[in-house]
């Protein structure tokens, strides 16, 4: 059984899907619970599979017994097994977070959204676990194809246009990928990882490999929102319906910059990437760029959940920088911040879900008195807010520590600037919203016993998962040191620094 | 030296923690009330069981967590830690019954938030104090600095969110833009933030790196209010009385110079700030705050706000001793701050003891109010004679060590400074205390007629004034515990 775990952990999800949308026309109130047997499955495989790795090594699985370079394989090491435990129970708790939200606002629906979920979940955890290159690329497409249509659930007058948006730049960005595997395949003949990775070395000063490689991270920075490539995503994921943003937030981005450390780590090689192309002092300094501007952009905004979209764009450039750092450190902070921002980011805009349940809308202007009326909620708000502005023992500080360290070491200052510029601006951005939620209106029960009974929290459904998030932020934070030194230290490519 | 393995240092910080939500959720106030003193006298005695082990020279020692080596969540209990431990601990269970009488005297909104965030306050201030190395240390500092946001906004008036704002903004700007890049720096270069009797940093040769580090590090702790970094503390006045009490007369302010001593001892070495004639530089960064805050304070009329300047020049008397990095002159100043939270804490009660009893702010309104709260402003005067240094109070001897220290360090200018602030510091307080005692029929705006405060308010104010009393008599364990530092 347990040998199957890779593939389990993508079909069961997959063919999960199709019963969903079948479902949906017999007995629309099954949907729900195929779902979340679905994607309870892949959550046990995954952890299943992160035992595995860390206790026997690599776990390679042939798709149908074919063998590679000719068959599909899916190579899971320790980096990919993070990941996919970070994305299915990412997934998982937002499911359930989702269902009441979903069942109010828009239940005749019900069948095609947890299809659709599924569908996107599955995409994501499949572009994790496969070694190739092309295998990628289609789950790359179902994943965006179902976001696409995940955003377009969203309120009528906006959400269309912005999915809409959304689909050309991602298209095009999924056309630069393809190209560049294009290229790739035209230079070795291959498309699995493994294979690529050991034909490339007595090519790499061909100009087509040199093409593939920025055609391949051109396409992966437009689908991560790199900045000055972001423009898709803050209209996209602000008018998404909140069920569906609260998951493609988290991830989308993150597994994207997953797919550009696996290109560097295990296909182009890391001895390309830094030593033959010398680009990472100019990627790095890209991030800075998008650290700034993203924080920036965040402060202007007069919405919550726009202004936690910039934030992702504000992340991920912490998360490029740290990786084209080219140490040991940065990237142990990048892909520590992969897990630490797919879990703050989850618990932001869960609270964001839980307040617009409530309180129908998110500007700044709709958040006033929240502190009385939902003190749970905005609880596990200043939870995730204290851990993106980076105070210990929250995971956000432990990623910051091996970035800064990473930047210290690199001498690159300039990043350590930014990114303690950004954690500056973080403390406005979320102080500006606890401020509104704690002081306005002005109180008038000053100078009165508080009354009981203007609590008015969202139902436990929802309240519970973001609690459970908000508590994991610090456990994780408390485990960060031995999650780098045995899960993230080992997977790092010999020879960096 | 001997160390125990122990888990009471843990204890001693958990344990208000773990009141929390015991208070938060408990329905009746006098049930709320026992569970902040039983917390708050459980967490003195165990403080106090450490106590006698500390004095022989053994120190207590227990790893939460390791996260790095080097950087760990690690707790140690010295006797620098232990004097402020046992100086904060003792004062929160005064304070508790001071905030009774005065919040309830004011019926006062949320009070189970208040005594909830004063609790997770008292926790990360007991950490601070246990902090074996620099991350355990900023860490419980970030923790304080976000308890008591809710505790210095409490009224959520707009003036209130003003001052929050420029709470925030200073004490986690500081931090998380100084201090958070100069641990990592520190920590790169030696790969330790342990704390050592000699210095992390002792063997560095780069002068240029070690000022820069040193700056950024009594910056980045801007609790201690070194100008230009003290704007926070006036502004948090706003709080109720006994937040800015405790908080800002002892363990926010007191955490900030706390933090300052362990570095400058744990992290830089007297060696080294000695060899770069660093320890000079900081006694004019101090002696600057030192005049300058007096000067401030002698032009403010609301009595709070004149607190706060005097608290500002104070706590750079205890940056000021350590850098003089003289025995007596760091003995002083370890001592000081022992000695100036009874004497500050005294002020603050009777400033809050006033606003209950006649809704008086101002110190031109105070004219005569020694007829109506003698006890109170008796008190006022006990804790004004300690904080300008004066016998028969505990406050002369920290001084007085401070002066000897100036001439043992041949610190001439020093020694000026603290002449000089001495004297201002009489011209601040000395006038209100006579003003309410000695004033004609005419002038007097309180009836002769005596009125106290509630007594929750007056029993407290006058056991501080006792204490402080007493510390003239008896300095003889605050001394014992910063010369052990001194020495180590």
């Amino acid at each position: 059984m347990s040998q199957h775990y890779p593939v389990l952990l993508v079909t069961v999800p997959l063919l999960s899907a199709f019963i969903i949308s079948g479902l949906s026309w017999v007995k629309k109130s099954l949907c729900f619970p195929v779902a979340l047997v679905a994607l309870g499955t892949s959550v046990f495989c995954a952890i299943g599979l992160l035992f595995k790795v860390l206790d026997v090594g690599v776990v390679e699985y042939h798709m149908g017994g074919w063998m590679p370079p000719w068959g599909i394989a899916y190579r899971i090491d320790l980096l990919n097994a993070l990941v996919l435990v970070a994305v299915s129970s990412v997934a998982l708790v937002n499911l359930v977070a989702a269902h009441k939200s979903v069942q109010r606002d828009f239940p005749e629906k019900k069948g095609i959204f947890y299809a659709l979920y599924v569908l996107f979940a599955m995409g994501l955890m499949g572009i994790t676990v496969t070694g190739d290159v092309f295998n990628l690329y289609v789950l790359l497409e179902i994943a965006s194809l179902t976001a696409y249509a995940l955003i377009a659930l969203g309120k009528p007058d906006r959400a269309p246009l912005a999915s809409l948006n959304y689909v050309f730049i991602g298209t095009v960005g999924a056309c630069f990928y393809l190209l560049g595997i294009g290229y790739l395949y035209i230079m070795t003949g291959s498309l699995n990882m493994a294979d690529i990775a050991s034909l490339l070395p007595p090519i790499y000063h061909s100009k087509a490999v040199l093409v593939a490689f920025i055609f391949c991270m051109v396409g992966v920075c437009i689908k991560m929102a790199f900045f000055p490539l972001h423009t898709w995503l803050p209209n996209a994921y602000t008018y998404a319906p909140n069920p569906a943003s609260s998951v493609i937030a988290p991830l989308m981005t993150k597994v994207m910059v997953y797919v550009m450390i696996r290109l560097v780590f295990s296909v182009f090689l890391p001895d390309f990437s830094f030593h033959v192309l010398h680009i990472g002092p100019a990627l790095v300094w890209l991030a800075c760029l998008a650290i700034i501007m993203g924080s920036l952009l965040a402060l202007t905004q007069r919405n919550l959940k726009k202004m936690l979209t910039y934030i992702i764009v504000s992340e991920i450039g912490y998360m490029v920088g740290g990786l084209w750092l080219g140490n040991r450190l940065g990237m142990s902070g990048a892909i520590l911040h992969i897990l630490n921002d797919a879990i703050m980011t989850l618990c932001l805009f869960l609270a964001v879900g839980n307040i617009a349940y409530k309180v129908k809308q998110v500007g700044f202007e709709d958040l006033k008195g929240l502190f009385r009326k939902m003190p749970v909620t905005m609880a596990g708000f200043v939870a995730g807010a204290l851990s993106v502005i980076g105070v210990p023992p929250t995971c956000g500080f432990f990623s910051k520590w091996y970035l800064i360290s990473g930047a210290i070491q690199a001498g690159q200052y300039g990043f350590m600037a930014a990114l303690l510029f950004s954690s500056l601006i973080n403390i406005v951005l979320f102080f500006r919203v606890i401020e509104i939620a704690y002081f306005e209106p002005m109180n008038p029960l000053h100078g009165v016993a508080p009354k009981r009974g203007i609590i008015e929290e969202v139902p436990l459904s929802m309240l519970i998962p973001l609690l459970l998030v908000a508590v994991s932020l610090i456990v994780v934070g408390i485990y960060s040191g031995t999650i780098v030194n045995h899960i993230i230290v080992p997977v790092l490519p010999k020879g960096i620094g | 030296m001997e160390v125990i393995h122990s888990i009471r240092p843990l204890l001693a910080v958990l344990v208000s923690i773990c009141a929390v939500p015991l208070i938060a959720s408990s329905r009746k106030e006098n049930i709320r009330e026992m569970w902040t003193f039983a917390a708050a006298i459980a967490k003195f005695l165990i403080v106090v069981s450490m106590l006698p082990a500390v004095l022989r020279g053994t120190q207590f020692s227990y790893t939460l967590w390791e996260f790095l080596p080097g950087a760990s969540i690690e707790f140690k209990v010295d006797s620098l830690g232990m004097l402020f431990a046992l100086v904060a601990s003792s004062l929160w269970i005064i304070t508790s019954a001071y905030s009774i009488g005065y919040m309830r005297g004011l019926k006062e909104h949320s009070q189970s938030r208040y005594f909830c965030f004063f609790a997770l306050a008292l926790s990360a201030t007991i950490g601070v104090a246990f902090s074996a190395n620099l991350l355990t240390l900023y860490l419980f500092y970030e923790m304080l600095s976000l308890a008591t946001y809710p505790l210095v906004t409490h009224h959520q008036d707009p003036e209130a969110r003003q001052s929050g704002r420029k709470y925030l903004t200073y004490i986690l700007g500081t931090s998380i833009g100084l201090v958070l890049p100069a641990m990592l720096v520190v920590y790169h270069l030696t790969g330790s933030l342990e704390f050592s009797a000699h210095g992390l940093l002792a063997d560095t040769t780069s002068k240029a790196l070690v000022t820069l580090l040193l700056l950024m590090l009594l910056f980045g702790f801007a609790k201690a209010a070194i100008m230009p970094f003290h704007a926070w503390l006036p502004a948090a006045m706003v709080a109720p009385t006994p937040v800015s009490a405790l908080l800002h007369a002892v363990a926010v302010v007191k955490v900030g110079v706390f933090s300052i001593v362990r570095i400058l001892t744990g992290i830089f070495g007297v060696g080294i700030l000695s060899s770069f004639h660093l320890g000079t530089v900081v006694c004019y960064i101090a002696s600057f705050t030192i005049l300058v805050g007096s000067l401030i304070a002698l032009s403010q009329d609301e009595l709070k706000r004149r607190l706060a300047f005097s608290t500002i020049s104070q706590l750079s008397y205890i940056v000021l001793g350590v850098a003089l990095l003289s025995p007596k002159g760091m003995e002083g100043g370890i001592v000081h701050i022992a000695m100036h939270a009874f004497g500050k804490i005294t002020l603050f009660f009777c400033a809050g003891a006033i606003f209950v009893g006649t809704g008086k702010k101002y110190i031109s309104e105070m004219v005569g109010i020694g007829r109506r709260m003698p006890v109170t402003m008796a008190a006022f005067f006990v804790g004004a004679l300690s904080v300008i240094g004066l016998p028969p109070t505990g406050g002369f001897f920290s001084k007085w060590y401070l002066v000897l220290g100036t001439l043992e360090a041949n610190q001439w200018p020093m020694l000026v400074v603290l002449l000089l602030s001495s004297l201002l510091n009489a011209a601040y307080f000395l006038p209100v205390v006579y003003k309410a005692f000695f004033c004609s029929d005419e002038e007097a705006l309180f009836e002769n007629k005596v009125q106290e405060g509630p007594v929750w308010c007056v029993a407290p104010l006058v056991l501080t004034a006792v204490i402080s009393l007493f510390l003239f008599f008896y300095p003889d364990i605050f001394f014992r515990l910063a010369e052990m530092a001194v020495g180590m």
